[in-house]
């Protein structure tokens, strides 16, 4: 049986979560990536979107722009979640957002600020962009659109989407940290073995 | 009966046609990609990658179902031309391909994914200073033109990496660079990639062969057996460290290691590896001197 999240989450939703489980999401999702991430963090405007125990997703989606000023989700993937490193730890404690969902992992700052304020990382399949904009009901409104259309913040009300990876958990875990130092262990025996059957210089 | 025809120009011709290709590889796999997916899913046993795997096959079908782009990144536009020195539209090719991108963004519709360096606006039409980027290799007597497209998003853009390694490091320095590239960046690039490899003299020459070896079919070899050989050494090798779909870990990492090659200067080898996401969206059409076409990469493909 699916595991659905509702928006607003509270702290106890994301302290059940572990690195592994699958979860959908169902409430309200912001995009916002690496600019929005600059602006409220370097630059220090304040976000026109309020966040507080909602969920990000790191994207930058194609949209349709509809009659009336309404917009269509058309293609709406995670993109790489690891740009927004330098910024995440801090754009947590700012906003209270509770769950950020993206691509790939995430380093040790975002590790920090989920285990401080009680946040996770999420990984929806990268590149499953039409899957992703069925499961977008509607646009609910749209800030910032001076960034363009990948950068605008998208304001978008979804229902279970997923799956949702948890790749980081409140709890101080980082799925592909450990994934990484696995891959990285496994590596040394295997290049040795093929360096011995490359020895073309000779 | 008084009916007045309006024939397009050859080269609008083109340009619609090369619109319509350029907006359908962003919605449609090519073949070989698509068949390597499906035996990847069939062999893997790990649940979360079978989760993985069950989203890209859906997502896939969604894309067809709704005619839409099935990444959303739809990258920026880059074209690899192989045109006979007697094409009829050889001279005009650069301006056809740089219409078919602007009415290809609209019909797609592609993402606005150009961005002026230095000025830093995004142009909002997906061509700006040298995009869509072109590539350009002119083959004597022949008079038709063969034309790969290829749209890579970020995430399997950020891993390409070129280096020149002393002679002294041997294609053992290759492996070494290959697998701290992948195993570094490629987790985070939409894996099982495909991975193109270029073994050449400096670091643009390897770079340029590294992206053409991506566009090289997925099970196919370089002629020179050494290269052939250590294309299967890598691949087996990096499938041997699991990586999996979305750097989840997997029974696979890679669809494949495509090597291209040049002669080198003696005292340098230069490398470079850039990567294809698992939605390797590329397509090859053939464009024959009266216009007519057949598009090489996707079988049943109706533009």
């Amino acid at each position: 049986m699916k595991k659905i999240l509702t928006t607003p989450l509270s702290d106890e939703d994301i302290r059940d979560l572990r690195i592994g489980d699958v979860v959908y999401l169902t409430g309200r999702l912001v995009t916002c990536r690496d600019v929005a991430h600059r602006r409220l963090i370097e630059l220090k405007r304040p976000l026109p979107v309020d966040l507080d125990r909602l969920a990000i997703l790191h994207a930058g989606p194609i949209v349709r722009s509809l009659p009336g000023g309404r917009f269509e989700m058309v293609s709406i993937g995670p993109t790489t979640s690891m740009r927004m490193e330098k910024f995440e730890r801090e754009f947590i404690r700012q906003t209270g957002v509770k769950m950020i969902i993206g691509k790939g992992g995430m380093g040790p700052e975002t590790v920090a600020g989920c285990q401080e304020f009680t946040a996770v990382h999420a990984v929806f399949p990268g590149g499953c962009a039409v899957l992703a904009a069925t499961q977008v009901e509607e646009i609910e409104g749209a800030e910032w659109h001076d960034l363009g259309m990948p950068e605008t913040l998208w304001i978008n009300r979804v229902n279970a989407f997923g799956p949702l990876i948890i790749s980081i958990d409140s709890h101080g875990n980082n799925l592909f940290a450990e994934n990484k130092a696995t891959y990285n262990e496994r590596k040394i025996p295997i290049v040795e073995r093929i360096c011995e059957q490359v020895r073309f210089i000779s | 009966m008084d009916t007045v025809s309006v024939k397009p120009s050859p080269a609008e011709t083109l340009t619609d046609v090369m619109a319509r290709f350029t907006a359908y590889i962003g919605k449609r796999l090519p073949n070989d990609v698509s068949d390597k997916l499906a035996q990847l899913r069939a062999k893997e046993t790990k649940p979360l990658a079978k989760t993985v795997y069950e989203s890209m096959a859906d997502n896939q079908e969604a894309a067809k179902r709704l005619n839409r782009p099935s990444c959303q990144d739809t990258g920026i536009i880059q074209y690899f031309i192989k045109a006979g020195a007697k094409f009829p539209l050889l001279g005009e090719l650069e301006d056809i391909l740089r219409d078919a991108t602007l009415a290809a963004t609209k019909a797609g519709p592609l993402r606005h994914n150009a961005v002026e360096t230095f000025d830093e606006k995004n142009t909002g039409t997906n061509t700006g200073r040298s995009i869509p980027w072109l590539d350009w290799e002119i083959v004597p007597d022949d008079d038709g033109a063969t034309i790969d497209v290829y749209m890579a998003g970020v995430g399997c853009t950020l891993p390409g990496a070129a280096k020149v390694l002393m002679p002294g490091e041997g294609y053992e320095g290759v492996t070494k660079f290959v697998f701290d590239v992948i195993t570094s960046y490629g987790v985070n690039a939409c894996p099982p990639l495909l991975v193109g490899v270029g073994v050449s003299s400096s670091a643009e020459m390897a770079a340029r062969l590294s992206k053409k070896a991506i566009l090289r079919e997925v099970g196919s070899h370089n002629a020179n057996p050494n290269a052939a050989k250590m294309e299967t050494l890598l691949e087996d090798g990096l499938n041997e460290i699991g990586i999996g779909p979305q750097g989840l870990s997997g029974n696979s990492s890679v669809m494949g290691v495509n090597i291209e090659n040049s002669a080198r200067h003696p005292s340098t080898i230069g490398v470079a590896v850039s990567t294809g996401c698992w939605a390797h969206r590329r397509g090859r059409i053939r464009i024959h001197a009266d216009l007519s076409y057949e598009i090489l990469s996707h079988k049943d493909a109706a533009l």
